[in-house]
């Protein structure tokens, strides 16, 4: 009950059990999440798994068909209007008004979010200046490159200074050098406090943004956590030994009980949670009469996360 | 500040927009706005009129065919404008701008009032225009003051309605190419199955009874006859309850269409 009263919450976004199907295609297979405040959350799976559909549910765009949602402490379905006042979405495709110049985008935002005309024009040159949009100002979008729309579309939605923002898919499409500034500015809004929820099929984009993460497949969240939860969530954190005999390998095994060995490659894998810690411990344990022809560290990295968890299926569809 | 204020706001703020998008449009809009339709006036005036006019018999008072014509082409006029709209509304719909403001708080109807007013406007100036023209090459109606006061209503009623209809057209269209092609059955096809160009009860059986029955026959019958001073009767009657019915549905479908937005 207080969550719904109180508007200043911890958590940005609750929701649970989140369910959407088209017909007889399940979008959405009963979805939970808890993003908090300040936090920049990513939703991390391929085309198809869902993700664009939970943003355009949490942006009150469309209705869920099962599900309960708050958004900054608002109920989605009964106060979806406080919901809009707070939040700012910026879609895959940049929606700008292409007869409009730049400037006259922001400044029409500025009026649907009825700022007073002062407040309205140093916002927009504001956000002209930090986007690098100042020289384009008073050109149509027509003419803009792919990185500089995206740009002015997120300028578009940060008019209003909302408190939550959906990035769905920022950076679809662009080149790295428009991906870096992206990303450069993403990091620049969680630093004033922001809220972010980004969708992403970049692992690495995941990785460099997102406080935390969640994987979803087939409209499912298949695994959540901070990117280094994640990478250690693989039992593929480990190091490899690898022995001249077999004779070696069982005496190595033995030493070290919770590895698992391939006796076909004479190798050793030992779960590595702890880094460079465990290793000396490792060596320590092995004792100097057992013969290591090679080691190696394997540290996963979110895509082997990503394709252990979403199994073989996700691995054919990327290659 | 209350939600009416809100609304008002929104709605000029939209109109404003629109006001803009057709004032960066100009050449086009007054290319399908005024040149197509002074050029229908033209070619069924001089190439066409004189055979038809021989053919009108009674139908056209003995006035020439140009004083039976202007009926029609300015309802053609206002059914002219519908293309621009419905693909107005749908690159809004398909460029992603619906659901932007769909994710704001601006009122719900903001957009689709933008559209409809100045689409509204549009055909009223182009009818203004394509009236002018008329007069220059020889229209000459016996209109009164109250007449011209009728037409002048009738044609913005007819303008709302079909501006509606665009709009709730451009809401459900997919694509640009589909919005202009889904209103050429209105700009183009019903204007010629009803009395814009000849009367209905010279055409063939079939297409006779909804010739006579239809909108844009009740439409140009009524501004017909008051543009010749001839008496209306009920027409503009019929006139107005029609728009009435076509605005009121396409209002309910174009809100619904909205709400929905693209999915």
């Amino acid at each position: 009950m207080n969550a719904q009263t109180d508007h200043t919450p911890r958590t940005a976004v609750s929701v649970s059990g989140l369910r959407k199907a088209y017909g007889t295609k399940v979008v959405l297979d009963g979805v939970d999440l808890s993003i908090a405040q300040g936090e920049v959350f990513a939703l991390l799976g391929p085309n198809g798994a869902g993700k664009t559909t939970i943003v355009r549910i949490l942006s009150t765009l469309i209705p869920a068909d099962a599900g309960i949602a708050t958004v900054m402490g608002y109920d989605l379905r009964r106060e979806a209007g406080a919901v809009r006042g707070v939040i700012g979405v910026t879609g895959q495709f940049s929606a700008v008004d292409d007869l409009l110049t730049g400037e006259e985008n922001l400044l029409l935002m500025g009026r649907l979010l009825h700022l007073p005309s002062k407040e309205r024009r140093a916002r927009s040159s504001e956000l002209l200046e930090r986007f690098e949009l100042v020289d384009a100002a008073r050109q149509t979008p027509a003419g803009y490159s792919g990185g500089m729309k995206r740009r002015l579309d997120l300028a578009m939605t940060l008019m209003g200074r909302p408190r939550l923002i959906f990035l769905d898919e920022p950076t679809t499409g662009l080149d790295p050098r428009s991906r870096q500034t992206m990303w450069q500015i993403i990091r620049e809004l969680v630093r004033e406090g922001v809220t972010i929820l980004l969708t992403t099929q970049y692992l690495e984009e995941a990785d460099q943004l997102a406080d935390r993460i969640a994987m979803l497949d087939q409209g499912r969240i298949v695994a959540e956590g901070t990117p280094a939860e994640l990478k250690r969530l693989l039992p593929g954190a480990h190091i490899r030994l690898l022995f001249a005999d077999a004779a070696s390998l069982d005496k190595a095994a033995r030493a070290l009980s919770e590895s698992t060995r391939d006796d076909e490659e004479l190798v050793l894998r030992v779960p590595n949670e702890r880094g460079i810690g465990s290793l000396r411990d490792l060596l320590a344990r092995l004792g100097d009469d057992v013969a290591v022809e090679d080691l190696s560290i394997h540290t996963p990295d979110l895509e082997d996360v990503f394709f252990a968890v979403t199994g073989n299926a996700a691995k054919e569809k990327e290659s | 500040m209350s939600a009416l204020t809100f609304a008002a706001r929104d709605s000029a703020t939209m109109l404003r927009r629109e006001i803009k998008h057709s004032i960066r449009l100009l050449r086009l809009l007054i290319v399908s706005a005024i040149v197509v339709p002074v050029a229908m006036l033209l070619l069924f005036d001089y190439v066409l009129g004189g055979a038809i006019g021989q053919g009108l018999g009674a139908a056209a008072r003995g006035a020439p065919y140009i004083d039976y014509l202007v009926a029609g082409i300015l309802v053609m006029t206002v059914a002219g404008g519908c293309g621009p709209t419905a693909i107005n509304v749908t690159m809004d719909m398909t460029g992603g701008f619906v659901d932007r403001i769909r994710t704001m708080a601006v009122t719900r109807g903001a957009l689709l009032a933008g559209h409809v007013g100045v689409s509204v406007l549009r055909m009223l100036v182009a009818t203004i225009a394509v009236t002018g023209v008329a007069l220059l090459i020889g229209f000459r109606p016996k209109a009164s003051v109250g007449d011209w006061f009728a037409v002048l209503g009738i044609i913005a009623a007819f303008a709302f309605a079909l501006a509606w209809l665009s709009a709730a057209v451009g809401l459900v269209t997919k694509s640009v190419a589909g919005a202009n092609g889904s209103t050429l059955p209105l700009s183009f096809l019903l204007p010629f199955l009803s009395s814009t160009f000849v009367p209905a009860g010279s055409m063939p059986a079939g297409v006779r009874w909804f010739a006579a029955n239809q909108p844009f026959t009740a439409v140009v019958d009524s501004l017909r006859a008051l543009l010749s001073g001839a008496p209306a009767g009920n027409t503009p009657h019929v006139a107005l309850a029609w728009c009435a019915a076509i605005a009121l549905v396409s209002y309910l479908w174009a809100q619904a269409s909205f709400r929905r937005g693209t999915r």
